[in-house]
């Protein structure tokens, strides 16, 4: 492994986590929007957007050195975290067909990701 | 089942399909917003006046935009562990425009991947408790 390496998969690693907090925030934000625009406007929401901006930032970054069937995978560690925290904040229940459509995708991004380098 | 929780039962299976279909166009937008950014950070130079006259980048980022609205408007009514995963939708559909935009090949892995996207997100949106 090339430090060249190690520093992408640093930046798409932070890019999951914080991508996950991006989408934990969206969530809050989104039970204060009503039919009013202006509803929008709402903390939560900002810093959702902010975080959901600053993961897609690390993300290019980070995909930009190539490597994709090492990096793919680690992007979709985001989906395991979001899964844990809609566990954690929001009590949703982890059903097996959550687990069982999860496990697929994230085979399927493995495979995608080992395919595209 | 009594006509009340019927309807509270209708009600929350269109919710729910309207979640789910907030989310795919969510992931049609972000996959555009994605071979747009491509496209913007091949001729990328860390300047202001380079940056915001980047098209395809802006495009990307406004799409970027688009791709958050939608997701806060899914967001509101479903539940975040269904939702959120089905966004690897956009990987299919980002397989599927290099191939045909950007002209990379096909190969083997890449289309079982995409396959194996699809049916879990058809898991993932096929019935069960809302």
């Amino acid at each position: 492994m090339t430090p060249q390496l190690i520093h992408s998969m640093l930046l798409v690693l932070g890019a999951s986590v914080i991508g996950s907090f991006g989408a934990v925030f969206l969530k809050f934000g989104s039970a204060k929007v009503t039919r009013n625009p202006l509803s929008f406007l709402n903390p939560q929401l900002g810093l959702g957007v902010t975080l959901y901006l600053g993961s897609s930032v690390f993300y290019f970054l980070g995909i930009r050195g190539g490597q994709l069937s090492i990096l793919y995978p680690l992007v979709s560690l985001g989906y395991i975290w979001t899964l844990l925290w809609a566990r954690i904040f929001f009590k949703e229940s982890l059903t097996r067909r959550k687990l069982m459509g999860l496990g697929l995708i994230l085979i399927g991004v493995v495979l995608v990701g080992m395919g595209a380098s | 089942m009594s006509a009340i929780a019927a309807s509270h039962a209708q009600e929350a299976a269109a919710a729910r399909r309207q979640s789910i279909l907030l989310v795919f166009l969510c992931t049609i937008s972000g996959a555009a917003g994605q071979i747009l950014g491509k496209i913007g950070m091949t001729h990328f130079t860390p300047n202001l006046f380079a940056i915001v006259t980047n098209v395809p980048l802006i495009g990307g980022y406004a799409l970027y935009g688009l791709n958050t609205l939608l997701m806060v408007l899914a967001l509101r009514k479903g539940e975040l562990s269904m939702l959120y995963p089905i966004i690897a939708l956009t990987y299919v559909w980002v397989t599927l425009l290099s191939y045909t935009l950007l002209g990379e090949t096909p190969n083997l892995f890449k289309n079982c991947g995409i396959a194996l996207i699809v049916i879990g997100v058809a898991v993932l949106g096929s019935g069960g408790k809302a």
